[in-house]
Parts: structure tokens; C-alpha cells; sequence
């Protein structure tokens, strides 16, 4: 899908968050001279061709108690990332699951999993059990917490 | 925060309906009229549970750069190196880690070239060497948090 200039202005629109009243896309319509009805159109186009990967609320994970938030990064050999990454994306918990490079001799591992718990030890504990139900005893790997967080934003859109 | 906004949130982290009246076919499923839903959701949104409302777009299938990295600081550096790294607009977000990589944020750019180009930015000004660790594969995006 091709961005035209419209669905540019309507993605800048809705960006900070969609109005919350009775007819919200015919409230963004008006301000970007759309009907409703295009409005609608547009947003659904955009979630078919996945520029908008969904469309609903998103939580302040720390105000909702998640406090101990930690990066697991593990150092799979090539030839396994595949299957680890999709055995790993597919546990409850986990809430991300990519591959990045690795940077040697620096940093080593090439998958990252996010897992979001109430508890540091309770995530520790999910983590060794993960290990041992997957059998990934031989896969090095380590649990980066998060400690102070200076920015939380989405990407911004002019 | 009561069983309904647990739902609440639950059920729109997934999905929220693209049609003219959103609002009243969410509240329909929750048993409660449209007002009640708007009311709970700026009730949540003022209390900073929700941070927002909307789309979460693709940052690279519109057409932009999207990019995780992470710096290697003596502890003593860190809050001048963060400050400088923080003031740059396209950091989306930054987090302290306990790792020697200690601090990891996230850049998100109008072009993919900006990236390389803000990299080189930060390293001239802080000093210190930024790790580009861009998304190779995704194996799962769910993230969702259940109450």
C-alpha cells in the first residue's frame, strides 16, 4: 500500500490516541475533511497491509503493577533460530520475540524476548522454567532488568 | 480498577472495531452502555493506566527506520550520556538495564538513512560507541498485558 498524503494527515491525526466519543472516526473526518465512511475505509486498508499492526488501548505496564521487566537475551546458533525463536514467541509471558544481530566480540546473543512480571523473582523463576520445559539448557542466555526508564513515547509521525 | 476495567483492558489491548459506533459494540460485549465505556477509559487514561488510545502503526511499512541500541557507560557517565542522548527527538524510549550494556533505547526515524545518521550523532556528542541491534526477524508481536 502506497501512503497517499490523506492517510498521512489521518495517520498524524490518530496518532496521539483516537477521540472518545460516540462517533470517533466521523470526529477525525471532520477535522481532516473526510466522511466517515472514508475515514473507516482508510483505517482498514492501513490494518490490511499492516502499517497499523492493531488498533486499541495501550497500557503504562509500570502503573499496572508490572514492575520487573526484563530483556532475556540468548546466543542461538544460527541454524536453531528459527525454531527457538518460534518455540520462545509462542509461551505466554512473553510479550516480544525478535532476532537482532549480534555484536561481537561485545555482545554475543541474537535473540530478544521481552517478559513483563510483577516480580523480579517470580520472571526469574518463569525464565528457569522456560529453560528447562523447552530444553534450553545449552542455549547461553541472560535476563537484562529494566532500572530507571527516561522515556516512554511512540514514534512520532508528522 | 474492578473486574470490568480488567476486561476493558484486556479485550482492547487485541482489538477495537473499525465501524461508526465502536464504542457502543465494545460496550454491548461488556454489558454496559457506551457511556459507561467512554467514562472508564478517560477514567483510566487520567489515572495514567492507559498511556493511550489508537493505532500502533509499523514504523518500517510506512516507510521509516525503527532500531534498538544500546551503549556500554561507566556509571559516572551515564546521567551526562543520557541526558544528551534523551534530548535527540527520535529516542522513542530509554531504559537503564543491569547489564555492562547499560543503557538501551529505542530510535524510530522518518527515513530509514536517519538511523545511521542519529547513531553517528550521539556518538559524536556523547563520546561513546552506540550498538546498532536492528530487528532481523520477528518471531511474535502480542505484546499484551492480562490482568
Amino acid at each position: 500500500m502506497v501512503l497517499n498524503e490523506i492517510d498521512c494527515r489521518l495517520i498524524a491525526e490518530i496518532q496521539g490516541g483516537l477521540p472518545i466519543s460516540n462517533h470517533p472516526y466521523a470526529e477525525v473526518g471532520e477535522r481532516i475533511g473526510l466522511s466517515e465512511e472514508e475515514v473507516i475505509e482508510r483505517i482498514e486498508q492501513m490494518q490490511e497491509s499492516g502499517i497499523i499492526k492493531r488498533m486499541g488501548i495501550i497500557v503504562r505496564h509500570h502503573e499496572l503493577g508490572y514492575n520487573a521487566n526484563a530483556m532475556v537475551v540468548w546466543d542461538v546458533p544460527d541454524e536453531q533460530i528459527d525454531e527457538i525463536g518460534d518455540k520462545l514467541g509462542s509461551q505466554d509471558c512473553i510479550t516480544l520475540c525478535y532476532q537482532r544481530p549480534r555484536r561481537l566480540p561485545d555482545w554475543p546473543y541474537n535473540l530478544f524476548c521481552m517478559i513483563h512480571g510483577k516480580e523480579k523473582e517470580r520472571v526469574l523463576e518463569y525464565i528457569d522454567n522456560l529453560v528447562e520445559r523447552l530444553d534450553l539448557g545449552h542455549i547461553p542466555h541472560k535476563a537484562l532488568f529494566s532500572g530507571r526508564r527516561f522515556k516512554q513515547r511512540g514514534a512520532k509521525y508528522q | 480498577m474492578d473486574t470490568i476495567d480488567r476486561q476493558i483492558i484486556n479485550q482492547l489491548q487485541n482489538a477495537f472495531p473499525i465501524c461508526d459506533r465502536p464504542y457502543q459494540v465494545m460496550a454491548e460485549s461488556f454489558g454496559i452502555s457506551e457511556q459507561e465505556l467512554i467514562e472508564r477509559i478517560e477514567q483510566m487514561l487520567e489515572q495514567k493506566q492507559l498511556s493511550r488510545f489508537g493505532p500502533m502503526y509499523h514504523a518500517e511499512r510506512m516507510g521509516g527506520g525503527l532500531s534498538l541500541c544500546a551503549m556500554r557507560l561507566p556509571d559516572d557517565q551515564f546521567d551526562r550520556v543520557c541526558e544528551q542522548v534523551n534530548s535527540f527527538p527520535e529516542v522513542a524510549h530509554n531504559y537503564a538495564r543491569d547489564h555492562k550494556f547499560n543503557m538501551w533505547f529505542v530510535l524510530a526515524t522518518e527515513t530509514p538513512e536517519r538511523i545511521e545518521e542519529v547513531l553517528q550523532e550521539i556518538e559524536a556528542v556523547t563520546g561513546y560507541p552506540v550498538y546498532n541491534m536492528p530487528k532481523k526477524e520477528e518471531f511474535f508481536i502480542g505484546l499484551k498485558f492480562e490482568l
